[in-house]
């Protein structure tokens, strides 16, 4: 609200377009090839209604149950024919499965190459939660080309980029993708709408997402879940006995105001924008009958939606807050903010330990102790067993599979005895050449995956020091969405990045990051669209995030587009890590 | 290559937008495709010149192929490719810029190509370091005129990026075990995990276990994929084998561990369960798998017990708080709750009895604390509560001590809907004086307000807080005695 916009802020690229492109592309697949009229979404039970020629729209993350659902409708006597449409792309696993089950004559399968959704005009998502999972723990890349792919899709349309920067492992193999797709296809000499291009890797920084969001956004995303940029509000907010579907985006104009702001100023907000909404019905007293036909006619219609927005947002807060406080949430918020200044890990341990003990929401307890993992590169041995062996008690034993997920990703680790690979690793960093050091890190790294997020913290200063006073209404730098604890790493990454124009300088910062950062020019580039840059998060990005960057892009006069896998929280996130059931 | 869709907006037209044929049924476009393929293969016959630049096209990843050395090659590669960087192409990734360019000015390919036309072939072992020649992957087919059908002339670089592309292909003519490793690691070198599954599945179908789980050890990424695959797909037992072959058993005790889930029958989990014992899980999480097993089956019993108690309506506490959901496969600490919310009092010996519990499962003071506090609160049976805080000491005095902070505690009876006199009790023994105050000004105990301030001597605050309170109530007399009193020293 009380930003000021920097007047030579540029103008951000219309994304309707690559909506449109993916319908049409839909519409002529459907129509043109299958002669399909109608479509249904289907989930995992037996297709009950009548249908001669129908399609499926089948969630790609369970398509080995595909086969049953045919032979269940077999069991039943019912012989179709199916058409598979694979979005965006096709899978041979799956096709290979259909072949082995002896169904691949009933079933043939397409292709729709949907790869972007514009969620906002600076949002756009690949709406693939199942990236992160898939990539950042199994080990599968099978979604690294549609990275690609999106890229490809984007610097066609919008592009040519200029300059690329990326830190990350997927970053690369994506760049590498994108550009083979690039030199395979033919290139069109366009004017570029884009500037310069960020691909980060989630687990470059895992401690961003996993904080309690308190940006008014972020907040409804982790409370009431935001699905494709569609929030549904209980009756609770609604103060009536139904719930609604709000789309919440920037044609919200309440939303737009508040979406960015830390919660603890969104009240005093809107009860200003109440104030401002009384003061313009109140003109009607007074107005004589052709005043008061302008009036309707003009001014009530735009009065009337803003109202309903207002007092929708006002429930929204006002049930946030009961929530929240029923959830002892400052209490919350000051262990959280502990962990990430290093300050009095005991009670800490005891706060995690009690919230464990109480049973308190699962995913909670998770999300403090790989908060405490992340922060403190790993636990201490005796702490990690105490600690899981309780959280087993409290939530179950056959939680154990996720412990070996969080394991594996190095969210929640055990501290290797002694830290002896940091020791080794900086002695012989000392005695040879640099070149050879960062293989060597690379090799230590996938021994012990460490989070360096102390030292880290110090480089890049992310933690300001607790003691100065932080106005949330004049917020000076990126640490507002987390009310100046911590400035996001992954934000500060890019800030960087853009401000050395490449990774000159963060040598330290990227060692510690497991390196795999690169910086790319493309010569032939002449673009003036160099403030208008798009970040890719692959695996995923939270809404506290965007509201970071588009704070940076307000101070430094440039514009974020924020590309997603999809749009993810704490909960989500873990979520994802879970194996607990059948 | 496709068909013409003249409908379609010219981006979609670029090839990789297309839709996919595998089965495409329509006639004359698949006499196309095959005349489009004898047209290709002729060409690739007669021009063998021809090569060299196809080469030239496909290799521009320059890596190495060794799928385990990926990351620390892969800085290796990029250097080495700056030799070959042309100018107009779309830029790639330099590690390392500062790197003098590579003065020999050749391009990758046709290093390779002289070198593998020298040396004859070594056996596949020795090679296999050696990423050079494996990177050049034409030279390793057989001579042309023995092929009698060239339908699928392609090489390991032409099937991935056909695979990539949508296009058919076919992986049968990869039939030496050197062949499939170098279509195997082309796939991983692509990036792409579609494509490097569908090899694996080729590979898992025409090879046998044990050389596949054999390679795959020095393969890294192409494992991660194939393991997740046989997860997908629900291959458990070829999972197991997998996992024993490396040696990685820990792994493979939680795989068979995760079954558990798919049986639904609690007598047949439990056996299941008991099965899992005897698998190799570290020591830690041996402990945690025998602790499941013991606690579903005292569930089993405990539920059986009590569902008969139940029915047969002779326990009150069943009759006022009937059961809302029978106590199979929860949690430890939920059982424990159950516990001592049904069995109470019980002796020691009783499987549901809460200090068997506690014992059997190693809980701790103050998780069982914790738990017995919430159980007997619910139950608003305030007497065991407070039993639960009555120690003795010694000389036989009673007092009240907590492993946990008495603020907390307060905490856990409010949310229990505690009366005031007896919240006030603990309110009482919070030691920081603030935090007594502030607790007490929340839930409204004024006596343990009225009497702080007193013992505080603190008249101002009492004045304060005398206006607080309703005129003419106990408190407020309470309060106007205790200021009337002449006996007592202010400090203000």
């Amino acid at each position: 609200m009380a930003h000021s916009v920097r007047r030579d802020a540029p103008e951000l690229p219309d994304f309707s377009l690559l909506k449109r492109l993916a319908r049409d592309q839909l519409i002529y697949l459907l129509e043109q090839q299958h002669d399909v009229d109608k479509l249904y979404k289907v989930e995992h039970k037996p297709i009950l209604y009548r249908m001669v020629r129908g399609c499926f729209l089948y969630p790609l993350t369970n398509w080995f149950l595909f086969p049953d659902v045919v032979n269940a409708d077999k069991a039943f006597g019912r012989f179709r024919r199916y058409k598979i449409i694979f979005s965006p792309q096709k899978f041979y696993a799956c096709e290979n499965l259909l072949e082995e089950q002896g169904i691949f004559g009933d079933v043939t399968t397409d292709e729709w190459s949907f790869y972007l959704l514009p969620l906002d005009d600076d949002i756009i998502s690949l709406e693939l939660p199942e990236f992160f999972r898939d990539y950042f723990l199994e080990g599968d890349q099978r979604w690294v080309r549609t990275a690609g792919s999106a890229l490809h899709l984007l610097h066609s349309v919008y592009g040519p980029f200029s300059k690329v920067y990326g830190i990350g492992r997927c970053s690369k193999m994506a760049y590498e993708s994108w550009r083979e797709q690039v030199e395979e296809g033919e290139q069109r000499a366009r004017q570029a709408e884009i500037g310069n291009v960020f691909l980060i890797d989630r687990d470059v920084d895992l401690v961003t997402p996993l904080c309690s969001q308190v940006v008014y956004e972020g907040l409804v995303d982790d409370i009431f879940r935001i699905k494709c940029g569609c929030v549904e509000f209980c009756p609770d907010v609604t103060s009536s006995d139904k719930s609604i579907k709000v789309m919440l985006n920037s044609q919200d104009k309440v939303f737009n105001e508040i979406r960015n702001e830390h919660f603890s100023q969104v009240f005093g907000f809107l009860s200003q924008k109440a104030r401002n909404l009384q003061t313009a019905y109140d003109k009607r007293s007074g107005m004589n009958i052709k005043q008061m036909k302008t009036f309707v006619s003009e001014e009530l219609k735009g009065l009337k939606q803003e109202h309903r927005l207002l007092s929708l947002h006002i429930g929204a807060s006002e049930s946030m807050m009961k929530k929240k406080t029923k959830q002892d949430f400052q209490e919350l918020l000051k262990t959280e903010h502990s962990l990430l200044e290093g300050f009095e890990i005991r009670e800490c341990i005891s706060y995690i330990e009690e919230h464990i003990n109480r049973q308190v929401s699962m995913v909670e307890s998770m999300r403090l102790l790989c908060l405490l993992s992340l922060t403190e590169n790993g636990l201490l041995p005796k702490d990690y067993r105490s600690l899981k062996a309780q959280f087993l008690q409290s939530y179950g034993i056959e939680h154990l599979l996720t412990f070996s997920n969080l394991k594996q990703l190095g969210l929640l680790v055990e501290q290797q005895p002694g830290e002896t690979l940091t020791v080794m690793e900086s002695r012989v960093g000392k005695l040879v050449n640099d070149k050879t050091a960062g293989k060597l890190t690379d090799a230590f790294s996938s021994l012990a995956k460490k989070s360096n997020f102390r030292a880290l913290g110090r480089r890049l200063n992310l933690v300001p020091k607790s003691d100065e006073e932080y106005d949330l209404r004049v917020p000076r730098d990126m640490a507002y969405i987390f009310s100046g604890a911590y400035i996001p790493l992954s934000c500060k990454l890019i800030e960087q990045v853009l401000e050395r124009d490449g990774w000159t300088g963060l040598e330290e910062v990227t060692r510690m990051l497991n390196g795999h950062e690169f910086a790319v020019t493309d010569a032939r580039v002449k673009t003036d669209s160099q403030r208008i840059i798009l970040v890719m998060f692959l695996g995923g990005c939270t809404f506290s995030e965007i509201s970071a960057l588009r704070f940076l892009g307000r101070e430094k006069g440039i514009k974020f587009i924020v590309v997603t896998t999809a749009i993810t929280n704490s909960a989500r996130l873990l979520e994802s890590m879970l194996d607990n059931h059948a | 290559m496709m068909r013409g869709k003249p409908d379609e907006d010219d981006y979609w037209n670029s090839s990789k937008f297309k839709a996919f044929t595998f089965d495409d049924e329509d006639d004359d476009f698949t006499r196309l495709k095959e005349s489009k393929r004898a047209v290709n293969s002729i060409r690739s016959l007669v021009e063998e010149e021809d090569e060299e630049d196809d080469v030239e096209k496909v290799s521009w990843s320059g890596e190495p192929v060794g799928s385990i050395s990926w990351s620390v090659k892969e800085t290796e590669s990029s250097i080495r490719s700056t030799g070959e960087v042309r100018d107009q192409s779309f830029p790639k990734i330099h590690t390392a810029p500062s790197l003098p360019k590579n003065s020999s000015g050749y391009s990758l390919s046709s290093l390779f190509k002289g070198k593998a036309k020298t040396g004859s072939f070594q056996s596949f072992s020795e090679s296999f370091g050696d990423p050079s020649i494996r990177n050049y992957a034409p030279e390793l087919r057989k001579p042309k005129s023995e092929y009698k059908d060239y339908v699928s002339d392609w090489t390991p670089e032409e099937t991935v990026k056909r695979m990539q592309q949508g296009k058919v292909y076919s992986l049968e003519k990869f039939r030496s075990l050197q062949d499939k490793l170098l279509l195997l690691d082309e796939a991983v070198n692509a990036h792409d995990g579609n494509v490097i599954t569908a090899v694996l599945i080729y590979l898992k179908k025409s090879l046998s276990k044990e050389i596949l789980f054999r390679e795959l050890i020095t393969r890294e990424i192409a494992l991660r994929h194939y393991i997740h695959y046989l997860k997908e797909i629900g291959e458990q037992k070829l999972l197991v084998e997998l996992f024993k072959s490396m040696d990685r058993t820990e792994d493979m005790a939680l795989m068979q561990y995760r079954d558990h889930l798919n049986v639904r029958d609690e007598n047949k989990r439990r056996d299941f369960l008991k099965n899992c014992l005897s698998f190799p899980f570290s020591p830690d999480d041996a402990t945690h798998v025998q602790d499941h097993y013991t606690l579903l089956e005292r569930q089993i019993i405990i539920e059986a017990n009590d569902k008969q108690v139940e029915s047969s309506g002779q326990a009150d506490i069943f009759k006022k708080y009937p059961r809302k959901a029978s106590i199979l496969n929860m949690p430890i600490i939920t059982t424990l709750y159950y516990s001592c919310f049904y069995h109470y009092g019980e002796s020691d010996g009783t499987f549901s009895s809460p200090a068997n519990i506690r014992k059997t499962f190693r809980i701790s003071d103050k998780q069982f604390l914790l738990t017995c506090l919430g159980a007997r609160a619910k139950l608003k049976a305030w007497f065991d509560v407070d039993a639960l805080f009555t120690t003795k000491n010694w000389l036989g005095y009673t007092k009240k001590r907590s492993p946990i902070g008495f603020h907390r505690i307060v905490d856990i009876l409010q949310k229990n809907n505690a009366p005031v006199q007896v919240l006030q009790d603990y309110v009482n023994l919070v030691e920081d004086v603030e935090q007594k105050i502030s607790l007490a000004q929340k839930y409204k105990c004024h006596d343990v307000i009225i009497n702080t301030y007193r013992d505080l001597k603190d008249r101002q605050q009492l004045i304060v807080y005398r206006g607080k309170v309703e005129k003419g109530s106990s408190e407020y007399r309470k309060i106007e005695e205790i200021l009337s009193n002449s006996q007592l020293r202010w400090k203000n």
